[in-house]
């Protein structure tokens, strides 16, 4: 331990100048500071998804048993993927809502780009207007909603109901009533063909 | 408080110990000669109490961890192989389980006897925060320690949680979705989650058994509060912790333990929730997700606030604001017995916690809802606006002269008393 009595500067009296030995100082406790600090950082990003997490990275699914009115989940990532084949009474409703009534402006489609409006045309598949394919997780607190099996609750927009908070969603997966504050996030995806999806 | 060693080693190895590692001293002059004001309660009795609880925990868990397999497949058999195959496996998991409950009702009532008393006021204010520190940490390790059995609750409830960070999304866009992906190691609560929430699990007790050391410190440089707030004025007020103390809080404590075991033999899941032995689903959402018994007024302060960011910043205030207390409250009187309007404002105040806590476990609609509010807003208003304000404007009750008089009555005194100047008062 140093003894603080004895001066550590060779001459303390002359002036504030920084010595040679102040340089050193600084500089080794510079390094260490700073050795540490990048020291910590592998014991921080291993916790960021591993490399088998992320592998999981794509899945396709078989859509063509989905029937009108229909709604299938698939796991991607460990989250449900909401697949829905939307009757034509579905589609109108989420066609004529105007935008103003939305909470959540943005289509939050990872497919466009990211201030692309809420319109239904935004949130189903491109060009295959029945098809809606969402992440099914409640943007508020990450419950599942209800609404995927026939007999569910589906709220009063026709979409999704969430049991834990309330949250509600309209027939494209809008957030209509909170406190869920944004759309149903739709994931990357593709039709590789008429009954195929690829996911990610 | 500091006093002068009284300890007489009485052999030699004690005297050659004691030159070399005085832990023998340090024991004896702490914990059997520490002079301990003469008047204090049953109240007194929790910090004994929750020793033995922490202690009671670290056995249990210990030992529990031994049958337990961190794995999504694992968990929840081997909770349920613990509970039929491991023998007193049932015994050890509902003491822990249950004991968990019991360590909060004692802290909080430790709290509440802390804040009663005035026993966060000068000079115990880093005693006061160390035990905040130690709730907070408390308050993690049972949250952690909730997932393990990975039922649906504790599956459904690490999600909701943790998703509490994503709202900081709304601060900096992308950083609570980075945030919440690094905390569970994936896209979603998975096995990456359940592995790290038990090893974190393991470690924060002992963190926790380092903070009381250094709590158990800060108390013995100033000494106990007592129920009269008023400090200890001559040796005569005060007796030796053994056998005074040590017979009142052990007294206490088989009272305490006689509680815990007849919950633990005789409802032992009465506290906890059926739909945790229902296996964690990812694709299904419990119709009504509640926390344990002990989180619900802060879940009920969480979802009094509208909006995702400003309810989590209230969940978390409502711990934070107690490191504040010691300066908050601006009354030189420790005790709220002397304390007339004050008072009030304290069982307001406690009633206030009791009520969030039926609240949240209440769906959050209607009367519920603004009731929630309501209660939200006295709860920060006690300490922000009640503890400054009413400490100026208040006029204690006269003081007794010393704890002494307050235990065998003013008769002491001499008749001179009423020009004596009542301590503390402004």
């Amino acid at each position: 331990m140093a003894n603080r009595d004895i001066p550590l500067q060779s001459s303390p009296s002359d002036s504030d100048e920084p010595t040679r030995r102040d340089v050193i100082l600084v500089a080794a406790a510079g390094f260490a500071a700073v050795g540490g600090a990048v020291a910590l950082w592998p014991l921080l990003d291993q916790m960021n998804p591993d490399a088998s997490a992320l592998s999981l990275a794509t899945t396709e699914v078989d859509i063509s048993p989905v029937e009108a009115g229909q709604a299938i989940t698939v796991m991607w990532r460990g989250k449900p993927i909401f697949i829905r084949h939307r009757t034509d009474k579905e589609i109108a409703q989420a066609k004529d809502t105007p935008l103003n009534d939305l909470l959540d402006p943005l289509a939050r489609n990872a497919n466009l780009p990211d201030d692309a409006p809420a319109s239904d045309a935004n949130r189903a598949a491109e060009d295959r207007e029945p098809w809606l394919v969402m992440i099914g997780v409640c943007t508020h607190l990450g419950c599942i909603p209800k609404g995927q099996a026939v007999g569910d609750y589906k709220g009063e927009y026709g979409g999704w109901f969430c049991p834990c908070h309330g949250s509600q969603y309209d027939t494209a997966g809008r957030v209509r009533k909170g406190p869920a504050p944004e759309n149903l996030f739709i994931p990357p995806y593709s039709f590789i063909s008429d009954k195929k999806i690829k996911i990610g | 408080m500091a006093h002068p060693s009284t300890y007489q080693p009485g052999t030699g190895i004690e005297r050659w110990l004691d030159s070399r590692l005085p832990v023998v001293r340090v024991m004896h002059d702490q914990f059997m000669a520490f002079p301990t004001p003469r008047n204090l309660n049953y109240w007194w009795t929790f910090g004994g109490i929750l020793t033995f609880m922490l202690v009671a925990q670290i056995a249990t868990g210990v030992v529990l961890a031994m049958h337990y397999v961190p794995t999504a497949d694992g968990a929840f058999d081997s909770v349920e192989k613990i509970m039929r195959d491991v023998n007193w496996g049932w015994l050890l998991r509902y003491g822990h389980a249950v004991g968990a409950s019991m360590f909060f009702l004692a802290v909080y009532i430790h709290i509440f006897r802390g804040l009663y008393y005035g026993s966060y006021k000068a000079p115990r204010e880093v005693l006061w925060i160390l035990g905040v520190l130690i709730l907070m940490l408390m308050i993690a390790t049972a949250f952690m320690g909730y997932s393990l059995p990975w039922g649906q609750m504790s599956f459904w409830a690490v999600t909701v949680i943790t998703n509490l960070f994503s709202s900081l999304d709304s601060v900096i866009p992308g950083l609570g979705t980075r945030l919440v992906q690094w905390i569970w190691g994936g896209f979603a609560v998975g096995e990456p989650t359940l592995n790290r929430l038990y090893a974190l699990h393991y470690l924060f007790p002992f963190l926790i058994a380092g903070v009381v050391v250094l709590h158990i410190w800060a108390l013995h440089v100033p000494g106990n509060n007592n129920p009269t707030g008023i400090d200890v004025k001559s040796p005569k007020e005060a007796v030796p912790f053994h056998p005074y103390y040590t017979i009142k809080d052990g007294f206490a404590l088989v009272a305490f333990i006689v509680l815990f075991a007849a919950v633990v033999f005789y409802a032992p899941n009465y506290l906890g929730h059926p739909d945790n032995y229902i296996p964690a689903d990812p694709l299904n959402t419990p119709s009504h997700i509640v926390p344990e018994w002990y989180f619900l007024p802060y879940y009920a302060i969480l979802r009094a606030i509208p909006g995702k960011l400003f309810g989590v910043a209230a969940l978390m205030g409502s711990i934070v604001i107690l490191f504040f207390i010691p300066w908050l409250d601006t009354s030189k009187v420790r005790s709220v017995s002397y304390r007339p309007i004050f008072k009030w404002f304290f069982w307001a105040f406690v009633v206030t916690c009791v009520a969030l806590g039926y609240l949240g476990a209440q769906v959050p609609e209607g009367g519920y809802l603004i009731l929630g509010r309501i209660l939200t807003v006295y709860y920060f208003a006690f300490f922000l606006v009640i503890m400054p304000v009413v400490g100026l404007i208040e006029k204690p009750s006269r003081l007794p002269g010393s704890i002494t008089e307050s235990v065998l009555g003013p008769k002491e005194v001499p008749k001179s008393r009423g020009e004596l100047k009542p301590e503390g008062v402004l």
